[in-house]
């Protein structure tokens, strides 16, 4: 039986744990979003000396496990004397500063290869007539080729946002008490399964369904051009008449 | 009469292959050019060196007697040397292209209000005007609102013409426009083109319909191989070929 007294003991600290997980999401998400952009439009450039750069980061980046990544920021930069010298070690010594950092480097690498797919599969022809019309460079990559290639991307880039909350998980081994550590303080505390990691599971599925909810309606709003009934057009009166005649 | 475009022996080659070899073109206001060749003769080519969306390997291109001054690229080729003049030129002669071309993730009407918004400076109340304008003059407004995804080739390409005649522009290229449509689809974009010249636009229509080519434009070339091999009337031209390639490609086109 489920122990409620636990569990309603405990909502503060999930409802607290939750807030972080989401902080730690929105955070790496966003800068994830805002950095990988650049990138997959290197990625995807003629010049080697632009792509190849960006490919070498995110094979290394999507070759290690996350868990790695966190450990070699957290336990391994401040062996060197020159990371704990320099300006930088306030933030790196700062346990939250070091999960954004391997957080937003792995969803960096993931979401410019997802975008660079979108790019890659560009109809030059729509490229071409916005060139022909005369519009610049940039009035191009903002009205017709991120458009096209972000809804490309869409549905893929919603399903590595619901990775990344789940990765969030991992901050739990560097002392951030985000869902899953609270999870782990209530078993050692009471012993309990259903009240300790059972909950946390509940609270990711939650954040899941609202992401997927999200994105959902994010696909709605911005993939209008593959659904019928937008372009479906009201026929003139007589028209519709005789069609059914 | 003052020509209003002028190109002049323009050239382009592919590696070591030339694919134009040197072609001069001058429409005066209010000319209907088609132009007419096999695959592989260079019109496609040609008419694309016009807008520099193919870089000319060499030649000159000017509009209302203003050159448009070059440089070379990487490759050799020619490519303009102010990006803004080129833009200025693009917006006076737009293009209307074999595969439509109309960006995807907007509306009809959206298709046709981009460039006036950008290039114009117009608001979206001006644009969405001038977009039911030229929407209803082709014949497509009831279908304003739709995805390109959803509309017929026939309707795409006439949003397409809309497009390009929003930008009020002094020439009109045509890359095969009703190649890529159905048969019976290819009729009610022939009719819009038609009544485009009627009203006196200059168009340069590079096509494989002879009969647009016959009753519509008023002077017709025929490129063989890169080169202008016959141009004149087309009453003249089409009638009494004078060359054997003429022949054999008229033969071929009425097979």
């Amino acid at each position: 039986m489920i122990n409620w007294t636990i569990v309603i003991d405990m909502l503060p600290a999930f409802w607290n744990g939750l807030l972080m997980t989401l902080f730690l999401l929105v955070t790496a998400a966003i800068s994830g979003l805002v950095l990988s952009v650049p990138l997959a439009v290197a990625r995807t450039a003629q010049s080697r000396w632009a792509s190849w750069p960006v490919f070498g980061f995110t094979y290394v980046i999507r070759g290690t496990p996350l868990l790695v990544q966190l450990f070699i920021i957290y336990y391994g930069l401040p062996q060197f004397g020159l990371i704990r010298d320099s300006a930088l070690w306030p933030m790196l010594r700062d346990p939250w500063f070091c999960a954004w950092l391997a957080f937003t480097l792995n969803t960096t690498a993931y979401t410019t290869e997802i975008f660079a797919g979108a790019i890659r599969t560009t109809p030059s022809g729509e490229i071409e007539a916005a060139r022909a019309m005369g519009l610049t460079r940039a009035q191009v990559f903002r009205d017709v080729f991120w458009p096209g290639a972000w809804r490309r991307a869409l549905p893929q880039y919603g399903n590595e946002i619901v990775q990344l909350m789940h990765a969030t998980a991992l901050a739990s081994t560097i002392t951030i008490v985000e869902i899953l550590r609270v999870g782990r303080d209530v078993y050692t505390n009471y012993l309990v399964i259903p009240e300790s990691f059972g909950m946390a599971a509940v609270f990711y599925l939650g954040l899941t369904l609202a992401l997927t909810t999200l994105f959902r309606g994010l696909e709605r709003h911005f993939l209008r051009h593959l659904d019928p009934r937008a372009s479906a057009t009201a026929r003139p009166a007589a028209e519709k008449a005789t069609a059914h005649a | 009469m003052t020509a209003m475009l002028d190109a002049t022996d323009i050239r382009k080659s592919f590696g070591n292959h030339e694919v134009l070899r040197g072609i001069s073109l001058s429409a005066a206001k209010g000319d209907v050019i088609s132009m007419i060749g096999s695959s592989g003769s260079g019109k496609s080519t040609f008419l694309r060196c016009l807008n520099f969306l193919e870089h000319p390997t060499a030649g000159q291109i000017s509009l209302g007697g203003q050159a448009l001054s070059c440089k070379r690229d990487r490759n050799g080729d020619q490519t303009v040397a102010d990006p803004a003049q080129l833009r200025a030129f693009r917006a006076r002669v737009t293009m209307v292209f074999q595969q439509f071309n109309l960006w995807a993730h907007m509306t009809a009407r959206e298709n046709v209000m981009l460039g006036p918004m950008r290039v114009h400076g117009l608001s979206r109340t001006e644009a969405g005007e001038r977009a039911d304008h030229y929407l209803a003059r082709v014949g497509v407004a009831h279908r304003q609102d739709a995805y390109p995804g959803f509309l017929s080739g026939g309707e795409q390409q006439r949003v397409a013409i809309a497009r390009a005649l929003a930008m009020e522009p002094e020439l009109m290229l045509f890359d095969e426009p009703t190649s890529a449509l159905d048969p019976e689809l290819v009729g009610e974009v022939l009719r819009v083109m038609r009544s485009l010249a009627e009203e006196g636009r200059t168009m340069i229509v590079v096509t494989h319909e002879m009969n647009f080519a016959r009753d519509v434009a008023n002077r017709v070339i025929f490129l063989d191989q890169g080169v202008i091999a016959e141009q004149g009337d087309p009453k003249d031209v089409l009638r009494k070929p004078q060359t054997e390639r003429l022949q054999g490609f008229l033969a071929a086109q009425a097979a």
